[in-house]
């Protein structure tokens, strides 16, 4: 049996209010903040999946997106490192495709049916813009999902598969542009209802299944109401069967959309459930998943989309949503920003420190048990050298102290410059990103999160903050 | 281990008006400051043997201070360590004195800020290029973390904790009116500190000091000579350096609520002075008041008053002109901004003329004994030189 083990997701802690696009809209979308991209949503919903998981375990790494940062430069090997995954395993980017999440599913599977990977880790985010004032601005939302495939404690078994390939040029993108084109969308419509519908009716041939058989059909809508009529016009019950698109909440989240829907319907389905699922972008993918037992001891342990979901804030101001998206384009020094006020950029520099940079890792003497970070060749307690071990710091902390710098950063003000003890050991002076200002206090819990701290240069730099624990735990620790 | 105490003299110093020097040059601040100084030691440029330059900036081998001068193929070398450059160059060549190499050697110290647009953020630098991933704010930053866990840990609530910073900022800009070479000359209330715009919360803008430029000097003798030359001399009675290892970074244990490197120059600078009670025995400091916080930090690390308890002392005027140890008489970094090279050999300066008596509206009764600190970077390095009347 091979299917999904574990699943994460990664939803931006921002929505935007669609009233402060233009009034008279509804509902809001998630946005990712200023530092954040494809990359560090993928890295995100990756560590989300990772909750519990060996990491030891993973063979290989898949990354789907339309929006990778770089054109030439493998992102799935700066999320591989960001999640400090096993240094020989395989990685590989599927690009360009709103389809892509669902072929790096059909990829893992078959690494783990051919026995070239044991466990192959699917991750696809994006983060697409809308040219401002376009429809495609109001439905489109920034998130990303990952889903853990391999053929041992599966949770959901992969019964069957349908593919269709189609060409048509109905939404579309070149190196050139930074909207996304789209025809209109009734065009869109047409080929979605057409060609999704070709998928599914030929998952459900090839196994021999009724629509009434599923508790659940997962669709790539191009809006809220395209998936009802798909349902519908398939045979589905759009009411009782349909997973919620969640349009009006999250918006579509283009490559990792299908993925994150796939997410909330596993969030709420039980043992001997099947889930239909597909996936829509110059044709179309169609799958079946059968939940097993597993699935309960899946529960609660990642975010997932439930717990991203409602963990939130609102921004109703588009100029800051205009000015994260890079589309304000304030001068050089108004951007000043809390890193690299001298000198330029060393690539040698960034690969000698990658280690701490992408994996988070300090050393831990071997003599006293200190841990330090970044990593020191000398102790600094007791002074033994080279006699320190690699190890990555928690994935928690507390703010031990901090302040609020009004000065530095026009997307970012004040900047939340805290230093962090982490559990186990290790400090570090961290930026706090996805943060209330007025809410930061002493003892506050904090967890990492990987990051872009700016581009210059024709470089994007990652590193990690910290930002206040997104889930219900108790919010401050000891002091 | 000897040390320095009373082997070396100063016979000579200067100090240019510090502010937004719009009409004057690196060259100029040297020439300023370093011809006062000749004057005030009536030597010439000729009898200076060799020299050491203090610059971060504003330039970077002993040449810059060569060919304004025009001091003909003597040895300087340049000198730089952050805010502590100015009295690195004073130690440079007082260590040369002391080793018998020179008889009379001459230390500068000038910084141009202002020649470079936005601020302090653009003219800090390190000559590498690097990953570029590390936060790199102003030290405003640092120091409002320190006052966030020090106000923590004494119980202090935040709005007395300002206020009693707001006391530093009121007391250095009123000694300021009373110097001439000051670059801010007006008093401030404390309502005015209090309202004033937040910088790096809890500090806002009165809490820090500026940016400004200025050049100050120093010649050094022997003491034999010195005695010789004039009547008008102070020795030096010790320094202490110390550099941090990052230990704020790195450790765990480390708390925030004072500054290691303060108190390990200290100790230093106290020993080699055969100082056993610096709260008895110096009788004026000059400190470096770069954020109001780090003043109050430093009466506590330097032994002025007990840790956690300086606030005492701030509110009972200790440190006023008036008071049992006036501290900053010249209105300090506050008044003067902070031309990093500079600054310490200004500090040095005005405790001089402290000792000398030469302060006028400011002049502390008996100055015998006067210290001057700094501190520089993070890690910081910290430096104290303590001087002493040679009666």
């Amino acid at each position: 049996m091979v299917g999904i083990t574990s699943y994460g997701a990664y939803v931006p802690m921002w929505r935007l209010e669609r009233k402060s696009i233009a009034k008279g809209l509804t509902g809001e979308k998630a946005i990712a903040n200023f530092d954040e991209d494809s990359i560090t949503m993928a890295a995100a919903a990756v560590m989300d999946c990772l909750n519990g998981v060996n990491r030891e375990s993973i063979s290989e790494l898949l990354f789907a997106s339309t929006t990778f940062p770089y054109l030439l430069l493998q992102s799935a090997s700066i999320v591989a490192a960001a999640c400090d995954l096993r240094h020989d395993i395989a990685t590989a980017d599927f690009a360009n495709s709103l389809r892509g999440g669902t072929a790096g599913i059909l990829s893992g599977v078959n690494a783990v049916i051919a026995k070239t990977a044991s466990r192959a880790m699917v991750v696809a985010a994006d983060c697409r813009l809308g040219a401002p004032g376009s429809e495609l601005e109001q439905t489109i939302g920034d998130g990303a999902a990952a889903l853990l495939i391999g053929d041992t404690d599966v949770a959901a078994s992969l019964e069957a598969s349908y593919s269709v390939s189609d060409e048509i040029m109905d939404m579309w993108r070149t190196q050139h542009d930074n909207f996304i084109r789209a025809w209109e969308p009734r065009f869109i419509a047409q080929s979605y209802m057409r060609v999704a519908g070709e998928a599914i009716t030929g998952v459900l041939q090839k196994c021999n299944m009724k629509p009434e058989d599923f508790s659940k059909v997962v669709l790539y809508a191009p809006d809220q109401r395209r998936a009802a009529d798909l349902a519908r016009s398939l045979g589905f019950d759009p009411k009782a069967q349909l997973q919620d698109p969640l349009i009006g909440v999250m918006g579509n989240t283009g490559t990792a959309y299908p993925l994150m829907l796939l997410v909330a319907a596993l969030e709420e389905s039980k043992p001997g459930d099947l889930i239909l699922m597909a996936s829509y972008g110059s044709g179309a993918d169609a799958f079946v998943f059968r939940v097993t037992e597993q699935i309960e001891k899946l529960k609660g342990k990642a975010r997932g989309m439930k717990t991203h979901l409602a963990s939130k804030k609102q921004l109703d101001d588009y100029r800051t949503y205009l000015l994260w998206r890079g589309l304000l384009n304030p001068t050089d020094e108004l951007v000043y920003m809390p890193y690299a006020s001298y000198g330029t950029t060393s690539t040698p520099a960034m690969w000698r420190e990658r280690n701490y940079i992408l994996r988070f890792h300090g050393s831990k003497c071997k003599a006293c048990n200190t841990v330090q970070f970044p990593p020191q060749r000398v102790c600094t307690q007791c002074r033994a050298k080279d006699q320190s071990e690699e190890v990555r710091l928690s994935n928690r902390g507390i703010v031990y102290t901090f302040t609020l710098d009004s000065g530095s950063s026009v997307v970012d003000s004040p900047v939340v410059d805290c230093v962090v003890d982490f559990d186990g050991g290790g400090r570090g002076e961290f930026c706090m990103t996805d943060r209330v200002p007025e809410e930061v206090e002493l003892g506050m819990r904090v967890e990492p999160s990987f990051r872009k701290l700016f581009f210059r240069e024709g470089i994007y730099h990652y590193y990690w903050k910290v930002i206040p624990v997104r889930t219900n735990e108790t919010k401050t620790g000891g002091k | 281990m000897e040390g320095i105490r009373d082997k070396v003299a100063i016979i000579g110093m200067g100090c240019t008006k510090f502010g937004e020097l719009w009409d004057k040059s690196a060259d100029d601040l040297v020439v300023d400051a370093c011809y006062e100084a000749f004057e005030d030691a009536g030597v010439e440029t000729k009898d200076i043997q060799a020299a050491w330059f203090g610059s971060c900036f504003s330039g970077f081998q002993g040449s810059a201070l060569a060919t304004p001068l025009k001091l003909e193929y003597i040895p300087v070398t340049r000198v730089e360590n952050l805010c502590c450059t100015g009295t690195e160059a004073i130690r440079g060549a007082a260590y040369a004195v002391a080793a018998g190499a020179y008889d009379m050697v001459l230390a500068c110290g000038v910084e141009k800020l202002k020649d470079h647009n936005v601020g302090f953020g653009k003219v800090r630098g390190l000559p590498l290029d690097s990953s570029q991933i590390h936060l790199d704010l102003p030290p405003t930053n640092f120091f409002a973390k320190l006052a966030v866990r020090y106000f923590y840990h004494y119980g202090i609530s935040m709005e007395e904790g300002r206020r009693i910073l707001a006391q530093i900022a009121v007391k250095n800009h009123h000694n300021g009116t009373l110097c001439p070479k000051a670059h801010l000359r007006r008093e401030v209330s404390i309502e005015t500190v209090l309202n004033a715009p937040m910088i790096s919360y809890p500090l806002g803008l009165y809490d820090c000091c500026g940016l400004s430029e200025g050049g100050a000097a120093a010649v050094i003798t022997t003491p034999e000579i010195a005695k010789s030359l004039r009547t008008e001399y102070i020795l030096i009675k010790g320094f202490g350096i110390s550099s941090g290892a990052a230990q704020a970074e790195l450790r765990s244990d480390y708390d925030y609520t004072y500054i290691p490197e303060n108190v390990y120059c200290a100790q230093q600078a106290y020993k080699e002075a055969g100082i056993k009670n610096p709260r008895q025995e110096i009788d004026v400091a000059e400190v470096h008041d770069c954020f109001t916080i780090h003043e109050l930090s430093i009466y506590e690390s330097l032994g002025f008053s007990p840790q956690g308890r300086a606030r005492e002392d701030v509110e009972a005027g200790t440190f006023t002109l008036e008071g049992e140890l006036p501290v900053n008489t010249d209105g300090g970094l506050k008044s003067f901004g902070h031309p990093l090279a500079a600054s310490g050999i200004r500090m040095i300066y005005e405790i001089y003329n402290q000792l000398l008596e030469r302060a006028g509206p400011r002049q502390v009764k008996n100055a015998r004994i006067g210290l001057s600190h700094n501190l520089g970077g993070l890690p910081p390095n910290c430096a104290v030189v303590i001087i002493g009347r040679p009666d």
